[in-house]
This record gives C-alpha cells, sequence and structure tokens, in this order.
C-alpha cells in the first residue's frame, strides 16, 4: 500500500506527473490516492523529493 | 463570464499565460483557469532565464529581475571552479512578479482569467475534446471550447484524458528541492553550478542569485538515485557543510521533466504546452522560456484554426514545435546523458583542462570541446546545436 503524508506534502506534482496509472489526484492543498488505480509500483515513493510518499508491505514501511 | 469560448487554457503558468495571450491577440475568445488562489504562486523554480528568453515576450523590467546574470561559474567535484564570462547573458526573475505580469499582458490582450478553478475532466463530442469540467467555489461546472490548451505544469493530467501518453518515465523526472537563502555571500552576477556524486549525482546542484546575497539553492535528483537517497537529505548535507547557519526564507519541491518533448502534443480538440508537453530543456532544467515558445506556438495556431473554421489545423502544432526547439532537445538529450553519466575524475580533468584556456579566449564551444575531448559524437551533438 502506498501512503501519502499529506501533513507534510508540498503539493509540488513530481509523483503525479509520473505515476504511469493516473491514480493521484492533487488539489491546490490537497492529495489523494485513487486507490482503485494504484498497482503499488511505488514509482511516487522513489520521486517524491522530500519523503513524504511511503511503501507499506504488509503494515511495515519500506523506504 | 460566456457559456462557451473558443479557446480555454488550464493553468496559468508562463506557458497557459503566453499560450492565451497569442491566441487572443487574434481576436477570439479566450478562458484561462488556474487551480491555485494566485497566479505565479507558489514559485517552484530556480528562475534563472537568458535575457533573449525573456525579452522575445516582455520588455525586461527591474520590477521582476532579482539579479542579472553575466557569469557562470562551474564548480568540479574537487573544488576547482572554472568560470566563464558572457557579457549581459541573463536574469535571475521574481517568479512571484513575473508570471503575474505574463498573464497580465494576457488579460490585456482580452483573456478572461479565474484563479481557484480546479479543471478534473474533459468533455468529449465524437471523440474530440470539446471542453472542459472544473471545480470551483465548491460547485461543479462545464464550459464547452473549440480548442482546450493543457498548460497544466508537471503534473499534467488533462492530456492524459485526452488520450495523450503524458506521463514521464521516473528516471527522466528530477526531484528538486530548492530554498531561497538569505546571507550566501557569492557574486550576485553568477550562476552557480556544482557537479559529482556527492553533491548531485546525473545532474547539478546550483546557486542562484537573488540580489542582496538572498539565493536560490537547490538539486534535482532522478528517481533512479531518489530510490537510495532524496533530494532534500542532499541538500541538506550541502547546507550543513557550507552555510549551515543560513536563514531559510522560502523551502519548495517540484519537479522539473528532463526527456524529450512527448511524442504526441495535440490531438483532435487539444493541444499540450510548457511542463505537460514535456518542453523543458532537458540538458538544463530550464523550461520557462522554452513553456513559453510552445504556448506561443500552440495559442497561434489555435486562434488560426478558430479562424478558419479548421479544427484539423491544430494538428500542425507538433511540427511546428519540433522545427523550433523539439528537434534541438533531442540532441540536448543526448548530451545530458552524456555529460551527467561523467566520473567525478572525468569532471575535475575536464576542469583542470579548462581552466588552461586563458580566461577572456573561454566560449561555451571551447569548452564543450574541452569537455569532450574523449566522446567525439557527443561532440557532432554539440556542434550541431551550434549550427543549427
Ligand atoms: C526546483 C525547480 C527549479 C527550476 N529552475 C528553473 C530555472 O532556473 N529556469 C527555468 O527556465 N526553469 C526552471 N525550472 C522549470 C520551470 O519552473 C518550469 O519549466 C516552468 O514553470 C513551466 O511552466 P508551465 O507554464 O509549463 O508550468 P507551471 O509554471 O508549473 O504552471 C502550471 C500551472 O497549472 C496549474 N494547474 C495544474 N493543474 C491544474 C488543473 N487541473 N486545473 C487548473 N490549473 C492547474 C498549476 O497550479 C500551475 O499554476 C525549475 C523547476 C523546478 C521544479
Amino acid at each position: 500500500m502506498i501512503e501519502i503524508l499529506p501533513d507534510k506534502c508540498d503539493f509540488c506534482g513530481c509523483c503525479v506527473g509520473i505515476c504511469p496509472e493516473d491514480a493521484i489526484e492533487m488539489k491546490e492543498a490537497e492529495i489523494f490516492i485513487i486507490d482503485q488505480r494504484c498497482t503499488n509500483c511505488a514509482k511516487c515513493v522513489w520521486s517524491c523529493p522530500i519523503e513524504v510518499i511511503k511503501f507499506n508491505k504488509d503494515g511495515v514501511p519500506v523506504k | 463570464m460566456k457559456t462557451s469560448y473558443d479557446i480555454i487554457v488550464v493553468g496559468a503558468g508562463p506557458a497557459g499565460s503566453m499560450a492565451a495571450r497569442f491566441a487572443a491577440e487574434k481576436d477570439v475568445s479566450v478562458l484561462m483557469l488556474e487551480k491555485d488562489r494566485d497566479v505565479g504562486y507558489p514559485v517552484r523554480c530556480g528562475e534563472a532565464i537568458s535575457k533573449a528568453g525573456v525579452e522575445e515576450f516582455i520588455p525586461s523590467d527591474e520590477k521582476w529581475i532579482a539579479a542579472k546574470i553575466s557569469k557562470f561559474s562551474f564548480n568540479a567535484p574537487d573544488g576547482t571552479e572554472v568560470i566563464l564570462d558572457f557579457g549581459e547573458a541573463g536574469y535571475v526573475l521574481e517568479r512571484r512578479i513575473f508570471d503575474y505580469e505574463l498573464a497580465r499582458t494576457a488579460a490585456d490582450a482580452g483573456v478572461e482569467i479565474v484563479t481557484r478553478a480546479y479543471v478534473n475532466g474533459l468533455l468529449f463530442e465524437n471523440g474530440k475534446v470539446c471542453g472542459v469540467k472544473y471545480e470551483h467555489q465548491g460547485e461543479q461546472k462545464e464550459l464547452k471550447a473549440k480548442v482546450v490548451v493543457a498548460a497544466d505544469g508537471v503534473e499534467s493530467r488533462v492530456g492524459r484524458w485526452a488520450g495523450l501518453k503524458t506521463h514521464i518515465d521516473f528516471r527522466d523526472m528530477e526531484s528538486a528541492v530548492q530554498i531561497t537563502a538569505a546571507n550566501i555571500p557569492v557574486d550576485q552576477n553568477a550562476l552557480y553550478f556544482f557537479f559529482g556524486k556527492d553533491v548531485a549525482p546525473n545532474g547539478y546542484f546550483w546557486i542562484f542569485p537573488k540580489g542582496n546575497n538572498k539565493a536560490n539553492i537547490g538539486l534535482g535528483v532522478s528517481g533512479i538515485i531518489g530510490k537510495k537517497k532524496s533530494a532534500q537529505s542532499y541538500l541538506n548535507d550541502f547546507m550543513n557543510k557550507h552555510y549551515p547557519n543560513a536563514p531559510v526564507l522560502t523551502t519548495i519541491a517540484g519537479g522539473v521533466p528532463c526527456a524529450v518533448t512527448l511524442g504526441k502534443i495535440s490531438a483532435p480538440g487539444i493541444l499540450l504546452v510548457g511542463d505537460a508537453a514535456k518542453q523543458v530543456n532537458p540538458l538544463s532544467g530550464g523550461g520557462i522560456a522554452s513553456g513559453m515558445i510552445g504556448g506561443k506556438i500552440a495559442g497561434t495556431i489555435a486562434a488560426e484554426a478558430v479562424k478558419m473554421n479548421k479544427l484539423d489545423h491544430i494538428l500542425k502544432y507538433d511540427k511546428t514545435w519540433a522545427d523550433r526547439l523539439g528537434k534541438r532537445h533531442e540532441t540536448f538529450d543526448r548530451i545530458k546523458n552524456g555529460i551527467y553519466n561523467f566520473s567525478d575524475e572525468k569532471f575535475n580533468n575536464i576542469a583542470h583542462a579548462v581552466n588552461k584556456i586563458p580566461y577572456e579566449k573561454r566560449t561555451l564551444g571551447k569548452v564543450f570541446k574541452t569537455a569532450l575531448f574523449n566522446q567525439p559524437s557527443l561532440l557532432i551533438d554539440v556542434a550541431k546545436v551550434f549550427i543549427i
């Protein structure tokens, strides 16, 4: 499961721009993952410049 | 507000404003929608631009010039500094004011602008884009348009909804962080670039002065690097080492798509401009000037299509862009792939070799020749850039 920590997010759009599934919705100061589309590929995790997206495998944060 | 427009532009960055303005100057109706509450803010940018890049669009004006640039300082991993003098080369902008001014020139040309309008879908008719869905003041609305221009920046979702492939490989996205700090006593007329695996692997670290010893300081890293270490952590390391007590005035994150332009930047009823089309110069990461150029071309072509009542005309945009800058960016991209894979040792050797060229005789061409001495194929690419 991919998780975005909205309190720490800067809403820069890196993750939205690389998401192959169009699974991230971002407004001026609001961001969330559209779970039905997310394939857990983790590219958003690697592209986040400030480490606010985490990849949990069975509840364990991987990054 | 009208119930339909000839052209609707999504996003009020430099690319959107120029698309809107050049369309409106041809007497068609244009609406520009911006999701944020302000045009031009937050600023996610190093703000460096060439003078020529600005002046194609707006006369230089002190009110949005933070610093005037006449020198480049390249810094090798071992600390060797190479300085190049360019004369009156460019500016570090105050983009918060600059973007506002660009939007004002669009407004002067007759463009209607609405902020806090979040576009969240497209309207279609017989498979063609014919308008947008958007959220404004808590209400979901729709507006028809003959042409939609997607200028929605690095996050660029609008083009996808029209079926274009707009997402970028995570390796080509430079995930960036930048601070604007005070008390950074660097030459206020020089752009500083730092290379090497410790400061900015596969890219560069920058210090761009903003006057009165303020400076934009930051870097971008590709997703490949970001897997192991984030841009934020590289920035922290640099600041702790060089400016541990510098007051930080602004902190931002951002993404720079450093790749060639998307394979397709038009589809029936829609054109993509700026970061949304990946029109950034992939070698420098600069996207203000190239985005404005993309916007100007798209706005002009869209308005022509409306005037001629021949909407297929917009599909000419891809080629016009390729001829103006797109092909050149392909060359820049090859150079980027060559240079950013250099080892630290190679950067050091290049810096030592370039410093042997007398200061007054150092031109960018000579530096490249020295840099690429062992890479003849890249040298041909560079030659092309300077000749074309
Ligand atoms: C850290 C960093 C440093 C940079 N440094 C430089 C530099 O020194 N020089 C340079 O030339 N370039 C630089 N760039 C690149 C430059 O900032 C961009 O290329 C440029 O801003 C692109 O302009 P644009 O108009 O395409 O997009 P933007 O300026 O990003 O504008 C897009 C606009 O669209 C709006 N929008 C997005 N989605 C929607 C929606 N659904 N509905 C309504 N509105 C929407 C956004 O809010 C935004 O205002 C840098 C980028 C970063 C991240």
